[in-house]
């Protein structure tokens, strides 16, 4: 007879699957604890054209090493710095509104990267691990760089958590209390660019956005402060990895969907919840 | 730490000195001089897109006048930490995810430093400073859960937290209700023992007329600045609002603001 705990059980006697569900909640964690600030300041759009403005940088490192997946990691955090800080120089200095200007330089990126990888005859399989992830392919090298990466994000994001909320909340006060203005808003646009390189290979390109701010918003919806917002984001985001991996297996759907689809499911709850309660 | 500049006791609190503004070709603030002095309570007057809150920004440090001095005991704003600017509410996320408590706090980060979390001492700190502005009960509010006015005294808590002796406020009247303004002037009396220099734009007149030490007058250049009864003068009052002062029936004086909210009057008797 099959239990629900056999259910549970069946998918983690596979290596992948269990290496899978480490990395799905890792970058869970990492995605919704940065995802918060992104919430908070309005930065959804940017996180969605910055994912998508490092295919060139994956597709040039997939060119020159052959088609090894182990590298790209590399190539994804230099392009993903460089876009990050590169968006935050172009929109500032441009003539034409911040919006038009990432939307120009992310959809010209975006085609680029698509242009590359398109002289590869394999392209198409390849091109969507890309795009949505491929969540199952994590190695224990991939993890242990999930793991460090992460960590290192984790913990900036702790040391600097007053600077950040100050910043925030209020940028005017940030700049009369002479805080580093400049400096902590380009260390939260590197914070991002390697949010994303870590969470490459579980979401993918195209989704990456919705684990930035998916369980972030949903936390919104349900406490008054940043840190709880914090954690229940990064609690639902990772709840959202183990069961969207579930999911994944025994519907046999792409898991970077099934991870998001979980993601938006906890949202409308919430939402309908708050709605419901007349809030 | 981060970086800031020591007091030079001898020198005025705030002196600016032929400051000009011009942002894309148009002149916000032009050849603005004055001085304030040590716990003094003033009121920058004038219609709306006067420079009022360019003039604050500038003088807080955070927005680079064209030409002219600014300086603070002596030295430029931009590494002082003792000036608070508290914004207007309508440029506020209030729906942030933080409390009464956490706002005020925010006002120590500068204190404490990189790398370090508050401690004791600073959570007294914002207690005695809640205390100061009677909000105490409501340090644990999530801030949407605010009126207007205790939004104002959060704000004011803040630069208390702080350790501001400058605090620039811009139009923190507008939008409260008669009682809430009240108690807010009341508030501004006690700062002036604590020897806080108080700067406050505001559309109100009559308000400045009566609870502030000297108005400034101002419409891009600076009409006049002085005791209420010379600065408010007739004349200057023209000058500063041209074709929008009307004289009504019974020999009052009214400024009419071309403001889109709330068609508030200004009156001056």
């Amino acid at each position: 007879m099959t239990t629900f705990i056999d259910l549970l059980l069946q998918p983690l006697q596979y290596e992948f699957m269990q290496r899978g569900m480490i990395a799905a909640i890792l970058v869970g964690i990492v995605c919704a604890v940065v995802g918060t600030y992104i919430v908070l300041r309005g930065m959804a759009f940017f996180g969605d054209a910055l994912a998508h403005t490092i295919l060139p940088g994956i597709a040039l490192g997939y060119l020159i090493s052959g088609g090894a997946r182990d590298v790209l990691f590399w190539w994804a955090l230099g392009t993903a710095i460089l876009a990050a800080l590169g968006i935050g120089v172009i929109s500032k200095n441009s003539q034409i509104k911040e919006d038009t200007a990432i939307g120009i330089i992310f959809a010209g990126m975006f085609a680029l990267g698509i242009a590359m990888i398109s002289t590869v005859r394999s392209y198409a399989v390849d091109l969507s691990h890309f795009l949505f992830g491929d969540v199952l392919s994590v190695s224990p090298q991939n993890l242990w760089l999930i793991l460090i990466f992460g960590g290192i994000i984790l913990l900036t994001v702790f040391a600097f958590y007053k600077e950040f909320m100050t910043l925030s909340f209020d940028p005017v006060l940030a700049a009369t209390l002479r805080l580093p203005v400049t400096l902590l808003n380009n260390l939260l646009l590197v914070l991002i660019a390697v949010t994303v390189a870590v969470s490459l290979q579980t979401v993918g390109v195209a989704l990456m956005v919705a684990m930035l701010v998916t369980p972030s918003a949903t936390a919104y919806l349900l406490t008054h402060r940043l840190s709880s917002m914090m954690v229940l984001a990064a609690f639902f985001a990772s709840l959202s990895g183990v069961i969207g991996l579930y999911l994944s297996y025994y519907l046999s759907i792409a898991s970077g969907a099934a991870i998001v689809l979980t993601a938006t499911g906890f949202f409308m709850l919430a939402f309908g919840w708050k709605k419901t309660k007349g809030a | 730490m981060y970086p800031h500049s020591h007091h030079q006791e001898d020198q005025p609190i705030l002196d600016v000195r032929h400051l000009n503004v011009r942002y894309n070709g148009y002149t916000a603030l032009e050849n603005i001089t004055f001085h304030l002095h040590a716990g003094e309570r003033v009121a920058v007057v004038g219609p709306n897109g006067a420079g009022k809150s360019t003039l604050l920004k500038v003088v807080a440090g955070v927005l680079q006048p064209s030409s002219g001095d600014v300086t603070i005991f002596g030295s430029r704003p931009g590494r002082h930490v003792c000036i608070a600017y508290i914004p207007q509410r309508s440029q506020v996320d209030w729906g942030f995810p933080v409390s009464v408590a956490d706002v005020v706090m925010m006002g120590r980060s500068a204190k404490l430093g990189p790398l370090n979390w508050p401690r004791k001492r600073d959570w007294e700190f914002v207690q005695h400073a809640l205390e100061t502005v009677q909000i105490s009960d409501l340090a644990s509010r999530q801030i949407s859960q605010l009126s207007g006015g205790q939004q104002q005294r959060m704000f004011i808590a803040r630069a208390l937290a702080q350790e501001a002796e400058l605090m620039l406020m811009d139009e923190p009247l507008t939008g409260l209700d008669t009682p809430s303004q009240e108690g807010l002037l009341d508030l501004l009396d006690t700062l002036r023992e604590q020897n806080v220099t108080v700067m406050v734009a505001t559309h109100d007149l009559e308000q400045a007329a009566s609870h502030f030490d000297r108005i400034m007058l101002l419409n891009h250049r600076m009409v006049a600045f002085g005791e209420p009864h010379i600065a408010l003068q007739t004349g200057n009052l023209l000058k500063a609002y041209g074709g929008r002062l009307r004289t009504t029936e019974d020999g009052n004086i009214v400024a009419v603001d071309d403001c889109c909210d709330e068609g508030e009057y200004d009156h001056v008797h």
